[in-house]
């Protein structure tokens, strides 16, 4: 068995081990790894942390999460420890509060280990745009761990943390997820506190956990989600999911939409033939769809994400914190050294579309056009979820990319974003799950897309396949400890 | 050649609440520089603005308070500009849905001045230029502004004096800002074109930004009418640009031309949910607004009868209407009691702020019962200032003063008693009165009041007193 949150919160428990030890454990790992998933760690604080831990684990005052290690993206704001977007626009960047989704593990007493790799800003599908160089895959460290959240994906899946948050803006938990062959839950959008999140597309972004198991990502998204009155886009939610994992396969209505399945490799298309074959047995009904706005979504998303992200990166102008030119002659000529020194080259790409395409002439071509688009694409999933409960999709067309090919490759590696930004678009939730690997033993990822709100049902979904079918990763078994 | 002046004024006033407009800061004015900030203010990584409901309804106050449509679903857009005062690099604000649209301001001479719209947003912070370095207090940051956009209805100078002034006074009244002008809590921007007079056209508008004075607006209306009549006399074009007034100098200089124009690439806020505001909510907000300057105005003249040189010497101080409708409470005389306040009071009160203010020693059912008194004729108006004006200065009751028996009044017989001994008293007044002086009965009265500690009535007396010298 793996190290799941279950097994060793019941360990933590029974006091066959304290946090402090478990705690110790993963630094150990996370100190002798050449993964480079973590770019800040806080292992003292860490430590203290977990024998806070044990003191409640002592008392009896322990919940599920007490005690147990994690890890957290570095565009989720840690109080007093660095948050940098792996930019080095916010080298040294300590915020002063916590992100919500955060502070709600803390009050439960999680341990936090550092801060997660990932792409500068959250922009890219591979981590390598990361100021502090690319997380390396642990499934075959040849390759990338799929982005923006890679250096999460890699940590859950090499045991450096039991869990991680990070962040999905057009499927930068999922994507990961599925080339590290971990869990990953992207939740509706409203479902969990954007508060602290270093924003890159605000209507796009939501906080979601990465994880060894369905059960762990819905025990951790059951901590985080709800409403926050710092967040107006946050949403009540009164109910929990982690308990309502057992339903079974039987009476689920999932629809396959063919149009997810163009261009993906054979190996790829039988491991999720698989799953279909799979639920039917279970008693689930397929319901064969289609969805021709698939392919809309992706011009829809780049220019939504990025006239957000050159307003939201509009403040980093060196003036209060992070990067500052060494040398300028005015304000003007400060901030825009600054900025030209601090931002990587995607991160400047994106920002110059967004401005672009926000720009007076160009506006309604593009951003307007843009906003028609998604109301297109949220109406044709209401369409798809009228006749099913969850849409079974790839996560992503490829598997794990080598190291330094989509540099050359850009186009492609906005292509290969595909499967995964509808959700964002339409402000779904959806999961991904591994299920099966392809020709090169990589991790395949299943993608379970629900209705608003009802992460309940793809988590149960997911929960049924993971029992009953899933092939577990050999070499990466044991855990920690 | 003559012109007409068109002009239109965007006025930024600040609104009074107790917090900003997206986090729970504290609005107040001052303060240690940076000490009214947090995460949301001051723009940090990760934060994000929470829409304060009072400055939605402070919005729709002022947009019914000045005849506007109220648009029952608005929402906030980012305006993207890049200054070292605007910690997010946009300024939220509002595009194409703003809460109050298509209203007026109604000036003295009837005219009505077109609001084209009210939009909320929020305001930057300050630069601080000290020691050859430059600061930045974000304590002014997040304070809730509404943007007043008028109509280019304005056809002279003292019109824009009289718009803002009369603004001024609305937002006052309903209580949603101070506008103290000297604090910055109101500020206006006015575009300024000319055209030939006759004309129908529009010409080319300069706009000159961030006035602080409707003295100061005249000046440089005045100065930018005569500049660019000056110019459009000599053939030449008027540039389109952004003009800064000096006020040392009184005229005004560039600060950018068209070619700099900012494009603020607006787009809505994703931050901020769609505000839908429910037909019930204005009618509430309706319901809650005070009588407004001009109603109160018409009505101290139309029905209570007072002058208009008076009424407008009352209905623009808030506390001063309150105190004076509370007196009239008591069934006293409208216009005495106006008289009361506007001459006797007012000479007690030496600045602006102190009228504003009105805090005066004596309450107002002293001053209805004072009033009462020369309203039943037993007590004369000008005794009754002087009594006002004893009572200010100590605080002490009209009983103080008055002693029931002086208010009894003279009988019929007392008064013709009083009468023939004026006249036997006077023989020289008698005898010019007789010669056709009649100023001289003058002098009679004089004696009449000093005899009955002002007791007497006047008008009786004069009865009496022209019967006795027939």
């Amino acid at each position: 068995m793996r190290d799941t949150i279950s097994i060793l919160s019941e360990r933590l428990k029974k006091r066959e081990i304290s946090s402090v030890e478990l705690t110790k454990a993963y630094i150990d790992a996370i100190s002798s790894s050449d993964l480079n998933a973590y770019v800040h760690t806080s292992f003292d604080e860490a430590l203290r942390q977990a024998e806070e831990a044990d003191k409640r684990l002592k008392e009896g005052t322990a919940t599920l999460l007490t005690g147990i290690p994690m890890s957290v993206k570095d565009n989720i704001s840690t109080k007093g420890l660095e948050t940098t977007c792996c930019s080095k626009m916010l080298e040294g960047y300590k915020p002063f509060y916590d992100a919500t989704a955060y502070a709600k593990l803390r009050a439960e007493g999680a341990v936090l280990l550092g801060k997660n790799n990932m792409d500068e800003f959250a922009m890219g599908s591979t981590s390598e745009t990361s100021y502090y160089g690319a997380p390396l895959n642990p499934r075959d460290k040849t390759r990338v761990t799929g982005g923006s959240s890679g250096g999460g994906a890699a940590a859950v899946a090499a045991h450096l943390a039991a869990y991680a948050l990070g962040s999905d803006t057009g499927g930068s938990i999922r994507q990961p997820a599925s080339f590290c062959g971990v869990v990953g839950l992207k939740p509706t959008y409203g479902a969990v506190s954007r508060y602290g999140l270093i924003a890159y597309g605000s209507s796009l972004d939501q906080i979601g956990p990465l994880a060894n198991s369905v059960k762990d990502a819905a025990i951790v998204f059951d901590s985080i989600k709800g409403r926050d009155f710092r967040d107006q886009t946050s949403e009540e939610t009164p109910y929990t999911v982690s308990d309502k994992l057992e339903g079974g396969g039987k009476g689920l209505k999932i629809g396959v939409a063919k149009e997810y399945f163009e261009g993906i490799s054979p190996e790829m298309k039988g491991c999720l033939e698989g799953a279909i074959a799979f639920y039917e047995k279970e008693g689930a009904e397929i319901v064969p769809l289609s969805m021709p706005s698939l392919g809309l979504a992706l011009p829809a998303y780049y220019i939504i994400a990025c006239a957000e992200a050159s307003s939201n990166l509009g403040r980093y102008d060196g003036i209060r914190f992070g990067h500052r030119a060494a040398k300028y002659e005015s304000v003007d000529d400060m901030i825009a050294r600054s900025r030209t020194e601090g931002f990587g080259k995607e991160v400047q790409r994106r920002i110059m579309l967004g401005t672009y395409v926000l720009s007076s002439g160009y506006y309604d071509a593009y951003y307007k056009k843009a906003c028609t688009l998604r109301k297109q694409i949220v109406a044709a999933f209401d369409g798809l979820f009228s006749s099913c409960d969850v849409l079974l999709a790839p996560t992503s067309p490829n598997t794990a990319f080598p190291l330094n090919y989509t540099g050359q490759n850009r186009i492609e590696m906005y292509l290969s974003d595909i499967c995964t930004v509808p959700v964002n678009i339409a402000g779904l939730p959806a999961i991904s799950l591994p299920c099966g690997k392809d020709g090169k033993g990589l991790p395949v990822g299943m993608q379970l897309i629900g209705k608003k709100f009802d992460e309940a049902t793809i988590l149960r979904a997911a929960y049924t396949y993971e029992r009953g079918e899933r092939q577990e990763v050999e070499e990466l078994e044991g855990g920690v400890l | 050649m003559k012109y007409e002046l068109v002009s239109g004024l965007e006025t930024h006033v600040e609104l009074s609440t107790a917090t900003k407009i997206f986090c729970s800061c504290t609005t107040a004015f001052g303060g240690a520089p940076n000490t009214h900030c947090c995460p949301v203010c001051t723009g940090m990584p990760g934060a994000l603005p929470i829409l304060n409901q009072k400055v939605v309804e402070y919005a729709i106050r002022a947009g019914l308070a000045t005849h506007c449509t109220i648009n029952e679903i608005t929402h906030m857009d980012r305006k993207n500009y890049c200054y070292p005062d605007l910690p997010k690099a946009y300024q939220i604000s509002q595009f194409d849905e703003p809460v109050c649209e298509h209203g007026y301001v109604e000036l003295d001479s009837g005219k009505k001045i077109g609001i084209t719209r009210i939009h909320i947003e929020e305001d930057a912070g300050k630069l601080v230029h000290e020691r050859g370095f430059t600061f930045v207090d974000y304590n002014r940051g997040g304070v809730p502004l509404i943007e007043i956009v008028s109509e280019p209805d304005i056809s002279s100078p003292e019109e824009a004096k009289e718009y803002l002034e009369k603004l001024q006074l609305i937002m006052r009244y309903i209580g949603v800002s101070d506008c103290k002008m000297q604090e910055g809590s109101m500020r206006a921007d006015v575009n300024i074109s000319l055209r030939p007079v006759g004309s129908k056209t529009l010409g080319t508008r300069t706009e000159i930004k961030n006035m602080s004075s409707p003295s100061f607006i005249v000046k440089a209306m005045q100065y930018e009418y005569e500049r660019q009549a000056e110019l459009l006399d000599r053939g030449e074009e008027i540039e389109q640009a952004t003009l800064r007034y000096n006020e040392s100098e009184n005229t005004t200089s560039k600060m950018r031309g068209k070619e700099d124009a900012q494009d603020y690439r607006y787009f809505p806020e994703p931050d901020i949910l769609t505000v839908h505001i429910p037909k019930e909510k204005i009618e509430e907000v309706k319901a809650s607004l005070p009588e407004l300057p001009t109603d109160k105005f018409r009505r101290y003249v139309r029905e209570l009868g007072l002058s208009e040189s008076t009424a407008k010497l009352i209905y623009p101080y808030r506390n001063v209407a309150r105190y004076y409708e509370t007196v009239l409470s008591k069934g006293v005389s409208p216009r005495t009691s106006a008289n009361l306040i506007v001459g006797t009071v007012y000479a007690t009160l030496k600045t602006e702020e102190e009228k504003e203010a009105f805090s005066i020693a004596v309450p107002e059912a002293e001053l209805a019962l004072l009033v009462s008194y020369v309203d039943s004729g037993k007590l004369q108006a000008s005794k009754a200032g002087s009594i006002l004006l004893q009572m200010l200065e100590s605080g002490k009751p009209v009983s103080a003063y008055v002693r029931e028996e002086d208010l009894k009044g003279l009988s019929d017989e007392e008064l013709k008693k009083l009468c023939e001994g004026a006249i036997a008293a006077n023989p020289k007044a008698v005898e010019d009165f007789k010669a056709g002086k009649q100023k001289a009965i003058g002098s009679l009265f004089g004696f009449l009041m000093k005899q009955s500690r002002g007791k007497a009535d006047v008008k009786k007396a004069e009865v009496i007193l022209r019967e006795l010298l027939k």
